[in-house]
């Protein structure tokens, strides 16, 4: 890659700096170039927050028709599955799975409510609430 | 409290943070290591695509060698001496990073980066292979030079503990890590040959077909064939996952294939061997056909792709890619063997 050819297209990092790329100079010796962005890599990332979304959304559906609890949907707004929340939790899968249920969730105890809140950094009655717009990692 | 610390900006975070630990480290007469030294003496060159490891349900692609190589490479290469930390419970590893940072040490942390706060929102993914270096604390907050940022960040103790321990593959589990002695003089020119040598054999001499410069032959083999396996949908997924190991985990370009050559370019310097620069040359094409790569997998996900954006075309690139690299390492094994 050629300094002049070093890509300045805005996208992931927005106002949270520049990153350094390697490219070479007109007498072929190599020099750090602060990029922007590159149009493929955004393509790329906003393809994955895409997916996300999509999961976001199946899990509201989900909720709203009574198959999934409350934790469905921060789980995957938290980019978890039940193995990696289970590991969070210091639960087993299968327990994560049943909390899934809504029948189950309704019946938890309080201490374990406030796990997962804690984890999800919301209340334990914003646990039991659907958002409308997905959470971000933390406040 | 906060110490005294160069912080270098790099591209990539571990050889930044190996460079910038040891440029600390060493005595002010030194010459500084530059990330791209760290890079190479680190043997951090690779390259592997293996399917039957599943990252977000897609297959693993890595440019580089395992995370925590790097570092310990360079380290004994150079007869660095280093105490590596791994802890079972959360307050342990914090007052044992407090006690550090209370007598001065600038100490290496891995941690995931969900949880760092400073981190751009659109690349919180999990992942585990980050590495930052903790230099000072003042009231709650952490002070901390991710070499990966401009400039020193400040991270709150409650995310800083978070990312520590991070779950999930490779869980860092608290390591952190710091130099304890440098010897008196650094010599890099055996060390340099060493780190050619090791590089260049894991790229040409793996026995295994999906490892080195044959893994990206078998991964151009695996791309011809995606649409017709999976559907378009999910292939389109598959290369964009590519892309985003490719470019996006701060590689400096082209698969960390640009930092390479930049770091062959500074040995031709140290050994005064005119051919590694020729192999530098080559390296730096071998990026501009993974950069090509990219952007020919891009547009398969926007949907815009041409004729020329085949997998056929793009296994083509690949093929390339692989004979260039399978040339350069073989004539670099002769010339450090």
């Amino acid at each position: 890659m050629k300094l002049k050819d070093v890509p300045q297209d805005p996208g992931i990092l927005d106002d949270y700096g520049r990153e350094v790329c390697y490219a070479v100079d007109q007498n072929g010796n190599y020099s750090l170039a602060q990029s922007i962005g590159w149009d493929p890599k955004n393509v790329a990332n906003k393809q994955a927050w895409q997916v996300i979304e999509k999961k976001i959304n199946k899990a509201r559906d989900d909720i709203r028709d009574g198959k999934l609890s409350p934790i469905g949907f921060y789980m995957a707004c938290h980019q978890m599955d039940i193995k990696l929340l289970a590991q969070y939790m210091g639960l087993y899968c299968w327990q994560v799975r049943r909390h899934l249920k809504p029948a189950v969730f309704k019946k938890l105890k309080p201490g374990v409510l406030e796990k997962y809140a804690a984890l999800f950094n919301v209340s334990v009655d914003e646990l039991k609430t659907l958002p409308d717009k997905p959470v971000p990692p933390q406040k | 409290m906060r110490i005294d610390f160069t912080h270098t900006q790099s591209a990539h975070c571990e050889c930044g943070v190996t460079a910038n630990l040891i440029n600390h480290a060493v005595t002010a007469g030194e010459p500084k290591l530059s990330e791209a030294l760290a890079f190479g003496l680190g043997q951090g060159i690779f390259f592997g695509y293996l399917p039957f490891i599943k990252v977000n349900e897609l297959p693993l692609t890595t440019f580089r060698c395992p995370v925590g190589k790097i570092f310990k490479s360079v380290t004994r290469a150079l007869g660095i001496r280093v105490k590596w930390q791994k802890f079972a419970s959360v307050p342990k590893a914090m007052d044992a990073l407090d006690r550090e940072l209370e007598k001065g040490h600038p100490v290496g942390c891995r941690t995931g980066g969900y949880w760092l706060p400073y981190f751009p929102p659109a690349l919180r993914f999990h992942f585990n292979m980050h590495n930052i270096v903790v230099i000072g604390k003042e009231g709650g907050n952490y002070i901390i030079s991710d070499p990966v940022f401009p400039d020193v960040v400040e991270c709150p103790a409650k995310d800083l503990a978070l990312a520590r321990f991070a779950k999930g593959a490779l869980a860092p589990k608290g390591s952190m890590y710091r130099i304890t002695g440098v010897p008196d003089k650094i010599d890099l020119k055996p060390a340099l040959l060493t780190g050619l040598k090791g590089a260049a054999k894991s790229m040409v001499k793996t026995p295994v077909p999906f490892l080195g410069t044959r893994g990206i032959r078998f991964l151009g083999k695996c791309v011809e064939r995606w649409p017709q396996k999976f559907g378009d949908e999910k292939a389109v997924l598959l290369l964009g996952q590519l892309i985003r190991m490719q470019e996006e985990i701060g590689t400096g370009g082209g698969g960390f294939r640009f930092m390479y050559s930049a770091f062959l370019q500074q040995a031709a310097g140290i050994l005064d061997d005119p051919r590694l620069a020729t192999m530098a040359e080559q390296m730096t094409a071998s990026g501009d056909q993974w950069r090509r790569f990219a952007v020919k997998a891009a547009r398969h996900c926007k949907g815009r792709a041409t004729p020329d954006d085949s997998v056929s075309a793009m296994r083509e690139v690949l093929n390339t890619c692989a004979d260039i690299e399978t040339r350069t390492f073989k004539e670099i094994l002769s010339i450090a063997g």
